[in-house]
């Protein structure tokens, strides 16, 4: 996703800067991102989150959790703290280059349509 | 995060908190969502912080009043929906403590501010479950009101709020039809169990319609949580029109509500009902309610006696990350 | 944006204890001796999923809560298959085996009437009962008696996932602290009596050949299979001598009448009431 100097572009997506909290658990289980494939050909995506103390616990607990109503027939748990993110502070910019490059799209090209099959 | 927490101790506002609000604002008017690493106002933090997490406690301090029933509940059938219903409040407490976290605080610290009473939760549970009916009633009413709140909330403004209410929501609809079904049954049934549910919608009737929180001239919060987009209606928006979904639900159960001021306002287009006793709401809010010390008990008990289990697997996966690295 | 769920919810397809209901209406021929062991299968599932369903809103974390009333779930869901297909011989119900049986006419077994102690000692029963079920029922999906081979099948895949969950936990407790350790030991050895029954062979067996699976067969790979996760685990094989029971499953341990007192209070104080 990060492109370049990806510590200087790191920043956890959706999840806790812990040393900040106050009377925070040294011992407490961490965070893991839950991914859940809905069916064959489709991609993962992010369902939420949940604890635990390790990567198999953790896959465990997103079936308990994430696939009780038969949502999904594969699933992915990231811890939380691994996931690098575009810098949010960069807004705009980051995302600009892409507007206005309509040539792009196939809409842009007018002259050729109601020519079939094109 | 860190230049945030800077930015609130001066006294004049940075450009960069300038430039946050605007944006801010900006996204609020848009009606878009505000994302976890966006800027924001420290009260709308601290606002929805304070609203997730109760949010939170009340589902899972909400799975003890039905739990008690799981080992009584009168046929198999009854018996695994109950359980599938409880655990589904587990869930939810769980997504919304996740949700909350984005803003900064672990799950384990909210879960110390609901044990040292620093948290409050909804009133509601502070009621006892005495007779199976109340399974109905609460599944009715309870979740019917919970459901009346929540639905405009999958549009809150915060994204991963908004995120979990939808998921809680899909989650949440068999919940009230399973509540309507047990009454419905009972109602049909002989007149002991007839009178057990008329006697439980008796007992859970005030309460839920409490349960949308104080008059709109008593709740100086909603005003501002309405500008940021996290409530959509007023309290009582929602518990009048609560109200005139059940009193023509109600009909189908061949019950009746405890209220005989139940009247549709043609003039202000509201549904009105009976005085409440808010007195009685802010006391048990207060935690002087039949089961405030109970249901803190037990969780407190839970989490203590879950301590060494939890320690245990987080000891488990550092030995075997210790391992691992040494390999 | 809003009322979209980033996952899709279905009910999906599988044999339920509905599907049984429907087979036993159309008029299934179950004989005494089938619906006695189907019994046996049923009672073992509905008691264990009645001391689970307590573990709800009291587990160490939310993460076990929703984990333990899965299975509690999957148990239930055994149990009212097996009884509803037993019932077929006298014209019972599930809930009128289930609620208005008497203690000496459940077929439970000791183990899974053992209290739930702490997690520890939850976590012996399942590992124990988990292993036990899974070999069963590996064999009794090849049963000569269609339904319970179906039941079999069905119940077959959702033990493969209890039985790692306890044997997860057993591992993490076994090798977690001090504390740990001493815990699942004891709970071990508080539940490793009871082991024994599940695997006695009795005439009913004897008389079902083909249709019920042999408990003595499943011992060696039980066996087997815990000592290789007591070794994972750094836990010793509890070395303590079964406890007198009773292979044909009349007689029951002291527990059993309070857990049916508390299960079939209200619906015995309403007797023919519907639910
Ligand atoms: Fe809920
Ligand atoms: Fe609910
Ligand atoms: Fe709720």
């Amino acid at each position: 996703m990060a492109t370049g100097d990806q510590t200087a572009m790191a920043k956890p997506v959706e999840t806790v800067e812990t040393p900040a909290a106050e009377g925070h658990d040294k011992q407490a289980w961490p965070l893991w991102e839950v991914f859940v494939r809905s069916s064959r050909g489709l991609s993962h995506v992010h369902a939420g989150s949940l604890h635990a103390p390790d990567s198999e616990m953790a896959v465990r607990n997103a079936r308990d959790l994430y696939t009780r109503r038969n949502e999904g027939v594969s699933l992915w748990v990231v811890p939380a703290s691994a996931i690098v993110a575009s810098d949010p502070d960069a807004k705009g910019e980051f995302f600009e280059s892409p507007k206005g490059k309509d040539y792009r799209h196939a809409t842009y090209y007018t002259k050729s349509e109601g020519v079939k099959h094109l | 995060m860190a230049t945030q927490t800077q930015a609130t101790l001066q006294a004049v506002p940075s450009a960069e908190d300038e430039a946050g609000q605007a944006y801010f604002d900006k996204i609020i008017a848009e009606d878009s969502r505000i994302e976890p690493a966006d800027w924001m106002p420290e009260k709308y933090r601290k606002t929805l912080v304070r609203q997730m997490s109760q949010h939170a406690h009340s589902e899972i301090i909400g799975m003890q009043p039905e739990a008690n029933w799981i080992t009584r509940a009168p046929s198999l059938k009854r018996k695994a929906i109950l359980m599938a219903k409880v655990q589904d409040e587990a869930g939810h407490g769980l997504y919304l403590y996740s949700a909350t976290e984005t803003l900064g605080t672990p799950r384990d610290v909210l879960n110390q501010q609901l044990l040292d009473g620093k948290a409050k939760y909804s009133s509601i549970f502070n009621y006892p479950a005495n007779s199976w009916a109340d399974m109905g009633a609460i599944g009715w009413l309870v979740d019917g009101a919970a459901i009346a709140n929540q639905v405009p909330l999958c549009r809150a403004s915060y994204g991963p709020y908004g995120r979990a209410m939808v998921r809680i929501c899909k989650e949440e609809s068999f919940h009230q039809r399973q509540g309507f079904e047990i009454l419905l049954e009972l109602s049909n049934g002989t007149p002991a169990q007839k009178q057990m549910a008329q006697d439980a919608v008796n007992r859970f009737y005030a309460p839920a319609l409490m349960m949308f929180g104080p008059t709109d001239t008593d709740s100086p919060n909603s005003q501002q949580s309405m500008a940021w987009n996290i409530k959509r209606f007023s309290n009582d928006e929602l518990r009048s029109r609560f109200v005139g979904m059940i009193q023509e639900q109600v009909k189908v159960l061949g019950l009746t509500l405890p209220d005989d001021k139940i009247r549709y306002n043609d003039e202000t287009g509201m549904w009105e009902h009976g005085e409440l006793n808010w007195d009685e709401f802010h006391e048990v809010l207060a935690g002087r309610g039949p089961c405030n010390a109970q249901r803190m008990e037990r969780r407190r008990e839970a989490h203590e006696n879950g301590a060494w289990v939890r320690e245990a697997a987080a000891a488990y996966a550092n030995k075997k990350a210790q391992k691992a690295q040494v390999a | 944006m809003s009322g979209e769920s980033a996952t899709r919810i279905t009910p999906g397809n599988a044999y339920r204890p509905e599907d049984v209901a429907a087979q036993v209406a159309e008029g299934v021929e179950v004989s005494e001796d089938v619906a006695e062991y189907a019994l046996r299968l049923g009672d073992d599932a509905l008691i264990l999923a009645q001391r689970l369903g307590w573990w709800i809103s009291r587990a160490p974390e939310l993460e076990e809560d929703v984990a333990l009333a899965n299975i509690a779930l999957d148990l239930i869901g055994h149990a009212r298959s097996f009884l509803t297909y037993a019932g077929a011989a006298w014209g019972k119900s599930e809930d009128d085996l289930a609620y208005w049986r008497g203690e000496n006419e459940f077929r439970s077994s000791y183990l899974v009437e053992q209290p739930n102690g702490d997690f520890g000692k939850t976590i012996a029963r399942q590992l124990v009962f988990s292993a036990f079920q899974h070999e069963l029922y590996s064999r009794l999906v090849d049963s000569a008696d269609a339904t319970l081979a179906a039941i079999a099948a069905k119940a077959l895949k959702e033990v493969d996932y209890h039985r790692d969950h306890a044997t997860q936990w057993t591992l993490r407790l076994g090798d977690g602290t001090e504390e740990s350790k001493r815990r699942m030991a004891a709970g071990l050895v508080s539940v490793w009596p009871y082991v024994d029954q599940l695997f006695q062979d009795d005439d009913l067996v004897g008389r079902l050949e083909g249709v019920a699976v042999r408990p003595s067969e499943l011992r060696a790979p039980f066996d087997a299979y815990l000592a290789g996760v007591f070794a994972e685990a750094g836990l010793e094989l509890p070395d303590i001598p079964p406890a007198m029971t009773d292979k044909s499953r009349h007689k029951h341990s002291e527990h059993l009448g309070y857990l049916l007192a508390e299960m079939q209070v209200l619906a015995r104080e309403h007797p023919g009431a519907t639910w």
